[in-house]
């Protein structure tokens, strides 16, 4: 149980700087987590929340204007903060692999199938081109593209779009990572496609014993696919923890509303349920906490001060005022019953 | 019954070597091009064999005559003499030489400086993209025959230092047009699948962006063609050039611009034919070989 966590990230702040250093932004602010080998964490958050920048600064791939302002990230017991540039390219895609949000257009026009999935295998394993051929083979099977044999030597443009999303799947596992970061990698699939997909992408998590980061704004998915879930919002993280934990009882009004908010079927008269306002400037967070202004059970200290983590549960953290622990005989139960 | 599908494993097909080469199937070259690049190429390399007489020698007795079929005109000079007496034909022929060694070089030179100035510029972008357009800015502010006649007054002229000349001259070009290109490229996500995939920055620029960008520059090189030659023709007239008496076809060209007015046609329209011919067959060749590079439509 106390087995060092695969990933485990510490008070990790990245801020967008404007070229003058007057405006700040606040893209991930303080945010801690830990992933276990083998474990499937879900990211959520409204659009702008941080997510993607979280995926980025993990594997060190920020736009010039961004900045690991402070915190740690450590992967298998190494902080990848003080790592070289140097150094992070050969974890990149070798220890650590990512999807992209739009996997059809991840693939190079101009090279064939074979290429591109032997390209990492070639990249960090300095493997001949018709070794690495053979193992992109192999690994086009793995991810269910009948016939891999002749879609080897094919180019990008004669395969579907769920064909080409797994091959960007294929990419991904290549080199064998310990961590593969998917960052809303079915938003452009229809629905059949996606259940496949994320069907498959559970499969190869579980025959090569990968730890998944799942960034989506779906809670389907994440209901489906993850055992730990982390809400952020405005470049927090709001509420972490076990996934039935927090859908059964959300501590965060935020986690709450997000969970109301999911239309449900066979209810016509249901209305859609928004949050009200919208997210806040990221470069102009109000003082206390930062959802206090669309907050339904917002309270006078919400506006001032800005909660520190508390933990409401063994392996769950909230950044709330009404998870705090004196506050639990009181305020907590009765939020945690309206949901 | 057979065995299962699925038990039967075919060997991995070996990865095509120069796939993008081998696809030039030599069987939908366009020809009419490729026999007129064909014929000019000959034709300069057989050129002493080919020429009827001397092209830098004429008789002062026979100037401006005009082609054969044209009153006045005798078989021994098929396309006319010029003001010199010189046979318009020999000199056709031996021009083709330093028209193409010089376009085709000077357009290759500078295509490869170029290229590699504009990948390098915007890929890497901040200070290295900063150098380097500066350093384009200026060169493009400078006024191109200005600096070739420099240039040209430094080296000396002769056919080789035309081409650096030119090539010097004409780089930026191919430099802007590329450093564009490459700019909205490295946004396209599947730049961004090889950083994450940890490939180096010269691997990204050497398989991702150059491969991407090959076609813009062998469009441009077609139409930059034409430009060199005309060119190295002004060069020629103003003496800094290929050096006379040695014929080039753009120094033809001026040199003929005044015989245009009192109907001594031939001294231009041959060696301004002969120009066009060029530069069209190599304009669609080169959106032959623009087609071919990419893989979505070679198929068509």
């Amino acid at each position: 149980m106390t087995a060092a966590p695969l990933l485990e990230l510490d008070n990790l702040s990245t801020h967008y700087v404007s070229a003058q250093g007057t405006r700040v932004v606040r893209a991930v602010d303080e945010v801690s987590l830990r992933l276990n080998a083998g474990e499937t964490l879900g990211i959520v958050g409204e659009s702008g929340s941080g997510k993607s920048t979280l995926a980025l600064t993990i594997l060190r791939v920020l736009p010039p204007a961004a900045r690991i302002v402070g915190g740690r990230m450590l992967f298998d017991g190494e902080d990848l903060v003080t790592k070289s540039d140097a150094e992070m390219q050969h974890i990149r895609g070798k220890r650590i692999a990512m999807i992209l949000q739009d996997p059809m257009a991840s693939l190079n026009p101009l090279f064939t199938i074979g290429d591109q999935v032997a390209e990492p295998i070639r990249v960090h394993e300095g493997a001949r081109r018709a070794t690495a051929w053979s193992r992109a083979r192999d690994l086009l099977k793995a991810v269910r593209i009948p016939s891999p044999e002749t879609r080897l030597t094919q180019y990008p443009h004669e395969m579907s779009g769920g064909m080409r999303q797994r091959i960007v799947g294929a990419i991904g596992i290549s080199c064998e990572p310990r961590l593969l970061i998917a960052d809303e990698p079915t938003t452009s699939l229809d629905l059949t496609i996606q259940a496949q997909y994320l069907r498959l992408l559970h499969d190869l998590q579980q025959a090569h014993g990968l730890a998944l980061i799942f960034i989506t704004h779906n809670l389907g998915i994440v209901a489906k696919m993850c055992d730990q879930l982390a809400v952020m919002y405005a470049g927090r993280m709001v509420e972490s923890g076990p996934v039935s934990r927090i859908f059964n009882a959300p501590a965060h009004p935020y986690t709450r509303a997000l969970l109301n908010s999911i239309p449900r079927m066979g209810d016509p008269d249901q209305r859609l349920v928004a949050i009200d306002g919208q997210p806040p400037d990221l470069s102009a967070l109000p003082p206390g906490c930062s959802f206090a202004p669309r907050c339904p059970q917002v309270m006078p200290r919400c506006r001032n001060a800005a909660p520190p983590p508390f933990a409401p549960e063994e392996g769950r953290v909230a950044r709330c005022w009404l998870a705090e622990p004196a506050a639990v005989g009181g305020d907590f139960r009765v939020a945690s019953g309206v949901a | 019954m057979s065995i299962p599908a699925d038990v039967v494993r075919l060997p991995t097909p070996s990865p095509p070597r120069f796939a993008a080469i081998r696809a030039l199937r030599l069987g939908d070259v366009p020809l009419v091009p490729l026999v007129i690049l064909g014929i000019i190429a000959l034709v300069a390399v057989f050129a002493n064999q080919l020429a009827p007489h001397n092209p830098e020698i004429g008789s002062l007795t026979a100037r401006f005559k005009p082609p054969f079929w044209v009153t006045g005109g005798s078989t021994e000079y098929l396309f006319g003499t010029d003001q010199l007496g010189r046979d318009v034909l020999s000199r056709l022929i031996f021009g083709a030489r330093v028209s193409m060694v010089v376009g085709f070089t000077a357009v290759f030179f500078a295509g490869i400086v170029g290229t590699a100035l504009g990948i390098i510029s915007g890929y890497l972008g901040g200070w290295v993209d900063q150098v380097i357009m500066r350093v384009t800015d200026t060169w493009l502010a400078l006024p191109a025959l200005m600096f070739a006649i420099f240039l040209a007054s430094i080296v000396g002229p002769s056919m080789w230092n035309i081409v650096i000349i030119l090539g010097l001259v004409y780089w930026t070009r191919y430099a802007r047009v590329i450093r564009g290109e490459v700019l909205s490229l490295k946004e396209r996500e599947f730049v961004r699948l090889a950083i994450v995939a940890g490939c180096s920055k010269l691997t990204i620029m050497r398989r991702h962006i150059l491969p991407n960008v090959i076609n813009s520059a062998v469009v441009l090189g077609t139409l930059m063609l034409g430009v060199v030659i005309i060119t190295e023709a002004t060069l020629s007239f103003l003496g800094v050039g290929v050096p006379p008496p040695e014929p080039a076809w753009g120094l033809m060209l001026s040199d003929g611009k005044q015989g245009l007015m009192v109907g001594y046609w031939w001294l231009t329209v041959f060696p301004g034919g002969c120009i066009v011919l060029m530069v069209l067959s190599a304009n669609l060749l080169g959106d032959w070989l623009r087609v071919k590079f990419d893989p979505q439509l070679r198929q068509l």
